[in-house]
């Protein structure tokens, strides 16, 4: 039995292979495609998950949206943490 | 207005089935082998399905993996950017088969369980050495890294194996388990008196489930679906009806949900004859209760008629005898001390001779 994944500042977090991210041209949004789930992520939440490639850390996510939307860093990680601890306890992310 | 696509297809490729799980919720009448439809209308079903905006198909049955056609289908419906789940009992899968699956590009199994237990699993389906084969067919799913669901059916007779059930798909490596009592369609509604929980017994359950989720936050995901005869209010029938899922049936009809058909009275298109688009849309059957436009009468004016759309069309019908009536299920329908009363009554009556499903009908 594996315990619960816990994101943090250095984490680096990635979706499993069963859980995609897709633009949905139809209804013109991005939507995140799961085991029999359909979630229709914010645009925050789509900018975060881009950068999901299981090489950057959660940090250097925040410091990328920081500058890209000049907004302070701290305040974004914690934003961050709070959308991909909740995807990981659904099991859609590892990190 | 133009109506929003599905965002699901329920593929039911077959009612064929090795097992006679006398909770299945087929119809009673089952579509015969020789009227399924072929492996090219179905890539065709699936080529519309894309092109209309449908993001997942669910492939079932029946028995999906009776059809020696899967791995094509599978692949056809992927390549066409589906995300492809199997809803399968697993009994007739082999290794090569698993892989050949995942190579397709199928993405989750939900392997269905009758018990924790193999021999009330086995008299519940029927089918002996089910168990067994089915814990192994868990391992190889988990091989090529496919995301794994554990479905298990809870009835008055297993209940008390709650606890193991969700220790058993954690040992197994499940991303997710459901806890799905018998919903009573099909089979099942023709098997209540046997399979009916007690109040006691639901509660118990209930507090067990919450409390572990609690404590497997992370570990495994727990989906919960009670007996709806007990519920204050009904659940949302297939997120309403016509507004998110499509279910299209062995034999090619086009349904607004699978038990559609014991309503009378509704027409239905088959895919043969036009395209899923166009059924979506304008077919009869999808309008007839298509939310928000139409609403049961009494739920028009409740706070929750867009959490849940007032319930089940087919369970009104059957316990109420009309299809447009709210769901008898929910605390503010006239029928709704009937229906607690119905649950209760088959709950103490100690029956435990079951109905098996077969293709001659009940």
């Amino acid at each position: 039995m594996t315990g619960r994944t816990i994101v943090t500042a250095s984490s680096c977090p990635a979706l499993p292979k069963h859980v995609r991210l897709r633009m949905d041209e139809q209804r013109g949004r991005w939507v995140i495609l799961a085991p029999e789930r359909v979630l229709m992520p914010d645009e925050i939440a789509v900018e975060i998950l881009q950068r999901c490639d299981g090489k950057a850390t959660v940090d250097g996510i925040a410091a990328a949206l920081a500058e890209e939307f000049d907004a302070p860093q701290e305040e974004i990680r914690e934003d961050i943490i709070g959308v991909l601890q909740n995807l990981a306890d659904k099991g859609f992310l590892t990190a | 207005m133009s109506i929003a696509p599905p965002l699901a297809l329920l593929a039911e490729l077959t009612h064929r089935c090795p097992l006679r799980c006398a909770y299945c919720s087929n119809p009673l009448e089952l579509d015969l082998a020789s009227r399924e439809l072929d492996t090219e209308t179905w890539k065709e079903v699936f080529t519309q399905a894309a092109e209309m905006g449908i993001l997942q198909v669910h492939f079932s049955g029946g028995e999906p993996t009776a059809r020696k056609d899967l791995e094509a289908l599978v692949a056809h419906a992927s390549a066409a950017d589906l995300y492809v789940n199997l809803i399968t009992s697993g009994v007739l899968l082999s290794q090569a088969r698993v892989e050949a699956l995942a190579k397709a590009g199928l993405a989750h199994v939900q392997l269905g369980f009758q018990d924790s237990d193999a021999e009330t699993g086995e008299w519940m389906s029927g089918f002996a050495g089910g168990h067994a084969k089915k814990l192994e067919v868990a391992g190889l799913v988990r091989q090529p890294r496919l995301a794994l669901t554990v479905n298990v059916v809870v009835h008055r007779h297993n209940v008390e194996r709650v606890p193991q059930m969700i220790d058993m798909a954690i040992e197994l490596g499940a991303h997710r388990v459901e806890i799905a009592n018998v919903q009573y369609y099909g089979w099942g509604l023709h098997n209540r008196a046997a399979l009916m929980p007690t109040r006691q017994q639901l509660e118990e359950m209930t507090k067990f489930v919450e409390s572990s989720r609690e404590r497997l936050k992370g570990v495994i995901v727990i989906d919960y679906v009670i007996p709806d005869y007990y519920a204050r209010y009904p659940k949302s029938c297939m997120g309403g009806w016509a507004r998110r899922f499509m279910n299209v049936s062995p034999n090619g009809k086009a349904l607004p949900c699978h038990a559609a058909e014991t309503i009378p009275g509704l027409r239905f298109d088959n895919v043969r004859d036009r395209p899923l688009a166009e059924i979506w849309a304008h077919g009869e059957a999808f309008n007839a209760y298509r939310a928000p436009d139409w609403l049961p009468e009494e739920c028009r004016s409740c706070d929750r008629r867009e959490i849940d759309w007032g319930g089940c069309r087919c369970q009104a019908f059957a316990l109420t005898g009309d299809a447009a009536n709210m769901d008898p299920v929910c605390r503010y329908s006239p029928f709704n001390e009937k229906v607690r009363a119905l649950a209760e009554q088959d709950a103490a009556t100690g029956e435990d001779t079951l109905v098996y499903r077969t293709f001659q009908g009940a």
